[in-house]
């Protein structure tokens, strides 16, 4: 049992290490939801299963979605700067 | 290059401190007092098969009231910042470059949509019975409408259906809270209705009542949460 313990506890460390060393944002959003994930299935294999549902429902899910939907809005916003900013030197350029 | 060398150093430093916490770390022989009276009496006094629950809802109630607060005045911070600013507009515009879901996704989804409310629902409602309750139960309910949104991104919820089942949801907690303490031991206190046998869903007083509106408190707020996230403003 203790070698389960260890094995998932190292499996937590290795995705938050890569969570945060990846340099895809949304590789790095699904692994940390895999990190939440893990802690879940700790807390069921250590007899909690109130807080494990807690865990896997807000910790793996909905903050994994609301951060993809926050990054989507992010890139959406950069894209529609990038492109109000040609426009702006490209009429400056024609007068 | 510094930069990290001192965030090592930190985090070096940082584990030395824990160490001791670490070594010095055994297994308890026997609860605590507070700990032995809540197990043993627990069940008895509430009338709640799960002593979780009887420990949220009643014992550290007020506790339970302050996160739900907390929750609101999250959920009023996101709605303050991304709220319905612009209608129509730039909306349709955005949407229309999107593509639909895979045949897969859309017939999952689908499929999933009741039975998620459904689970959600049974979460809360049983939450003095099994494992989890109204915070777990909102969730799997919010999380069946984010899977909604994922097939038909153009579904407009109605925020003021949402904000009133909220507000009503929040105002008729703390009504029962005050109730207990007209009519039972004090705030919060479930006991003003019969607690009944141990294990059967109608039992444990009002604390399938005060879960099932903290369950559509929290889902409610979330699915208010994830809206105003993906309406571009």
């Amino acid at each position: 049992m203790i070698v389960v313990y260890i094995l998932l506890g190292l499996m937590m460390l290795i995705a938050a290490v890569a969570a945060i060393q990846m340099r895809n944002i949304v590789s790095a959003i699904i692994t940390a939801g895999v990190v939440s994930l893990i802690g879940s299935i700790l807390f069921l294999l250590a007899g909690a299963p109130d807080v494990a549902m807690t865990e896997a429902a807000i910790g793996s899910a909905l903050t994994t979605v609301i951060f993809l939907f926050a990054w989507s809005r992010i890139t959406e916003q950069m894209k529609t700067d990038k492109k109000s900013s040609e426009h702006d030197s490209e009429g400056g350029s024609n007068d | 290059m510094i930069k990290r060398i001192i965030i090592i150093i930190t985090l070096i430093g940082l584990s030395f401190v824990l160490l001791p916490l670490f070594l010095n770390m055994e297994d308890a022989e026997r609860l605590s007092e507070l700990s032995q009276t809540y197990v043993t009496e627990g069940a008895e006094e509430l009338g709640t098969a799960n002593l979780v629950t009887a420990v949220v809802v009643s014992y550290r109630g007020l506790d339970t009231l302050g996160e739900v607060a907390v929750l609101f005045a999250a959920t009023a911070g996101v709605t303050l910042l991304l709220g319905t600013k612009k209608k129509g507009g730039s909306v349709t515009d955005l949407l229309e470059e999107r593509r639909g879901g895979s045949e897969l996704l859309n017939t999952g989804a689908a499929l999933l949509f009741p039975v998620l409310l459904l689970f959600g629902a049974y979460i809360f409602v049983h939450g003095h019975l099994t494992p989890g309750g109204g915070f777990q139960g909102g969730v799997v309910i919010a999380s069946a409408f984010v899977l909604l949104l994922f097939i038909e991104s153009d579904r407009e919820f109605s925020h003021s259906v949402l904000h009133s089942l909220e507000a009503l949801s929040g105002a008729a907690y703390v009504l029962i809270g005050l109730i207990g303490l007209w009519f039972a031991a004090g705030f919060l206190d479930p006991r003003f209705l019969p607690s009944g046998e141990i294990g059967r869903l109608l039992s444990a007083g009002a604390i399938p009542l005060i879960y099932s509106l903290i369950g559509i408190k929290v889902g409610s707020e979330l699915i208010g949460v994830v809206d105003s996230l993906r309406r571009r403003s």
